[in-house]
C-alpha cells in the first residue's frame, strides 16, 4: 500500500516535472525558430526604407512603412485607450469604493469584454467606418484597437489599484483632499508601477493584432501623413508577405516576425525594470 | 502628478471637469457591448430576413453566388479546432501548475512568470508563422506518412496545436492563481493526517480549486475560439466538415477575415460575415459570463 503511494507520486511527480520542461522547451523553440529564420532575411534596408518598385516581387525596399505605421497605430489607440480607460479605473477603486454592486457590475462587464476576440471588434469597427462615412485609415484603425484594448488597459490598471490601502483614502480624506485629488495624486501614485505594466500592456496588444485592423487600417506602400490615410501594419505585412510564392518575399516575412517579436520583448523587458525603478514610491 | 497639486486650479472646478469625464467614459464602457451587438445586428439584418436562423446554422452549403449562407461547416471547424486545442493544452496546464505551485523551486517558478509574460506578448501573427515553418512540414512529411495518410499539412490538428501553445500562458496564469489561493492550513490538515503530498493535491487542492480550475479552462476556450490570424494561417480553409484531424477546416473567425476583399461584390455577403462575428460575440460573452459567475463564486467563498 505504502509503495502504491509512493509510485503513484512518482509518476506524477515526473509527468509533472516532463511537462513543465516541454512549455519551456516548446517556448525556446519559438524563439530560437523566429530567431534564426527572422536573422537570416534581416538587413538594414528592411527597416529604413519604404517599399520600393517591384518590392512585392522580390526586389529592394524595406518595412519602414509598417513599422512606423504600427508604432503609429499603437501609440495614437493607447493614448486614446488612456484617456478612456484611467478615470474609470481610478473611479472604481475611489469614487465608487462605497458601490459595491455597481463596480461589480463594471468588473463582469470588462471581463466579458476582455475576452470578446480582436475580429469581432474588426467586424464592428467595419460597421462604424460605414455608418460614420469613413474609409479604411489610421483613424479608423485608431478608433477599432482603442475599444479592443481599452478593456484590457482597465483591468490591469484595476488589478494595482485594488491592492492599495484603504487607509490612505481616508488619510486623505480627513485632510481635505476631494475625490479627484485622492483618485489623481495619491492613488494613482501608489500604483505607478501597474500602471506603466497597463500601458505597457496594452501597447503590446495593439500593435500585435492583426484582426482588428485588418478590416480598418488598409494597408499602403507609404509612411501615413495625416489621420485620414490609410496604413501599413506589422502584423498584415507578415501575414500578407508569407502568402507570397517568391521566397524573398517570404524571407521578409521572417524578419517582420522577428522584428515584431523584438518590439514586444523590449516591452515586456522596459515593464519589468520600470516597475521596479518606481517601486520606491509606494507606501 | 505632483505637479497638478501646485497649480493655482481650483480644486471644485477640476472636481466637477474630472468627474464629468469620468461619468462619460464609463457610460461610454457600459454602452460599448450593447452597441457592439446592435451594430452587428443591424448588419446582419439583410441576411436575418432573408433566412431563418435554424436553417443557416444547419446548412452546409455555402454558396455566396447562390446566396446560400450554411454555417454548419465553419461552426464545426470551430468547435472541432476548438476542442482539439483543449485536449492538447489544458492536461498540461492542469500538471504545469500544480508543479509550479506546489512542487518546484522558487527559481523555476519565477523564470516561468517570464516564459508566460513572453508567451502571452507573442503576437498571434508570429505563432502563425511558426506554425507554417515547423508544425506544417511536421505533419506533412513525417506525422501523416507514419500513420499511412497523407496530408497537405494545413489541417485541423496544425490549428489545433498552435492554439493550444496559445492558450497555454492564459491558463497556466489562472491555474496557478487558484491552486494558491487555496488556504495552506487545509493543506496541513491534511498532511497532518498523514496523507502523501500528491493525496493532499487530488483530496483537497484540486477539491477545493475546482470552480478555479472550470473557470480557468473556459478562458482557454474562449480564448482559442476566438483566435484568428493564427489558426487562419495554418488551417487549410476548406469549407467542409472535417472528417479527421488530418482534414482541412474553416473556423468561423477565418471566414470573416479570408472574405473581407470579395464581400463587397456579391450581394448580403457582407451580412453573412456580420452574422458570423455576432455569432462569435454572443457565444464568447456566454462562456465569458460562465467564467466570471465562476470566478464570483470563488471569491464569495
Amino acid at each position: 500500500m505504502q509503495k502504491r503511494k509512493l509510485l503513484e507520486e512518482q509518476f506524477f511527480l515526473w509527468l509533472m516535472r516532463i511537462v513543465t520542461l516541454s512549455i519551456i522547451l516548446v517556448f525556446l523553440f519559438i524563439m530560437g525558430v523566429i530567431i534564426k529564420k527572422g536573422y537570416h532575411a534581416m538587413s538594414w534596408e528592411m527597416i529604413s526604407q519604404e517599399p520600393q518598385g517591384g518590392f512585392y516581387f522580390g526586389k529592394g525596399g524595406g518595412i519602414l512603412n509598417a513599422i512606423v505605421g504600427s508604432l503609429y497605430l499603437a501609440a495614437g489607440s493607447t493614448f486614446c485607450a488612456l484617456l478612456l480607460g484611467l478615470p474609470v479605473a481610478l473611479g472604481m477603486n475611489v469614487h465608487w469604493v462605497t458601490k459595491t454592486k455597481f463596480v461589480g457590475a463594471i468588473r463582469f462587464l470588462l471581463n466579458a469584454l476582455w475576452g470578446v476576440p480582436s475580429i469581432v471588434f474588426g467586424a464592428f469597427g467595419f460597421a462604424l467606418m460605414a455608418y460614420l462615412q469613413i474609409r479604411a485609415s489610421l483613424l479608423a484603425g485608431i478608433i477599432t484597437v482603442t475599444l479592443f484594448i481599452v478593456p484590457i488597459f482597465i483591468r490591469a490598471f484595476d488589478e494595482v489599484l485594488r491592492t492599495v490601502p484603504q487607509g490612505l483614502m481616508e488619510a486623505a480624506y480627513s485632510l481635505g483632499a476631494n475625490r479627484t485629488q485622492i483618485a489623481f495624486i495619491v492613488f494613482f501614485r501608489q500604483a505607478l508601477p501597474g500602471f506603466i505594466t497597463a500601458i505597457l500592456l496594452a501597447f503590446g496588444r495593439g500593435i500585435g493584432d492583426a484582426a482588428s485592423v485588418l478590416f480598418t487600417a488598409g494597408y499602403t506602400d507609404h509612411i501615413p501623413q495625416t489621420v485620414q490615410d490609410p496604413t501599413a501594419t506589422l502584423p498584415l505585412a507578415i501575414f500578407f508577405q508569407l502568402s507570397s510564392p517568391i521566397p524573398e518575399v517570404k524571407a521578409r516575412a521572417y524578419a517582420a516576425a522577428l522584428i515584431l517579436t523584438a518590439i514586444i520583448l523590449i516591452i515586456s523587458l522596459v515593464s519589468r525594470l520600470s516597475t521596479r525603478r518606481f517601486k520606491k514610491n509606494i507606501l | 502628478m505632483a505637479a497638478l497639486q501646485r497649480l493655482i486650479l481650483p480644486a471644485k472646478l477640476t472636481d466637477r471637469l474630472s468627474t464629468g469625464w469620468l461619468n462619460f467614459a464609463v457610460l461610454f464602457l457600459i454602452l460599448l457591448p450593447l452597441v457592439i451587438g446592435a451594430g452587428l445586428v443591424i448588419k446582419s439584418l439583410p441576411l436575418l430576413e432573408q433566412a431563418s436562423i435554424g436553417t443557416m446554422l444547419h446548412s452546409a452549403e455555402f454558396s455566396p453566388q447562390q446566396g446560400h449562407f450554411g454555417f454548419y461547416a465553419f461552426i464545426m471547424g470551430s468547435v472541432w479546432v476548438t476542442l482539439l486545442s483543449f485536449v492538447l493544452s489544458a492536461p498540461v496546464c492542469l500538471l504545469a501548475a500544480i508543479y509550479l505551485t506546489e512542487y518546484s523551486p522558487q527559481w523555476l517558478t519565477q523564470s516561468m512568470y517570464f516564459v508566460i509574460d513572453v508567451l502571452a506578448g507573442i503576437p498571434s501573427v508570429v505563432y502563425g508563422v511558426w506554425g507554417v515553418l515547423v508544425i506544417v512540414p511536421l505533419l506533412a512529411d513525417y506525422v501523416a506518412p507514419a500513420l499511412g495518410l497523407t496530408t497537405t499539412g494545413y489541417c485541423l490538428l496544425s490549428g489545433g496545436i498552435v492554439l493550444a501553445i496559445m492558450a497555454v500562458p492564459y491558463m497556466l496564469n489562472m491555474l496557478m492563481e487558484v491552486f494558491r489561493s487555496v488556504p495552506i492550513e487545509l493543506k496541513e490538515a491534511s498532511l497532518s493526517l498523514g496523507a502523501t503530498y500528491w493525496e493532499t493535491i487530488k483530496w483537497v487542492v484540486l477539491k477545493k480549486g475546482l470552480t478555479g480550475i472550470i473557470a480557468a479552462l473556459s478562458l482557454g476556450i474562449s480564448k482559442a475560439l476566438g483566435e484568428t490570424i493564427a489558426v487562419l494561417m495554418v488551417v487549410g480553409n476548406v469549407a467542409k466538415v472535417p472528417k479527421s484531424v488530418f482534414d482541412a477546416a474553416y473556423p468561423l473567425p477565418a471566414l470573416i477575415a479570408n472574405n473581407y476583399g470579395d464581400m463587397m461584390s456579391v450581394p448580403l455577403y457582407d451580412s453573412a460575415l456580420m452574422f458570423a462575428a455576432l455569432l462569435l460575440f454572443v457565444i464568447i460573452l456566454v462562456f465569458n459570463s460562465i467564467t466570471s459567475f465562476f470566478l464570483y463564486r470563488i471569491k464569495e467563498q
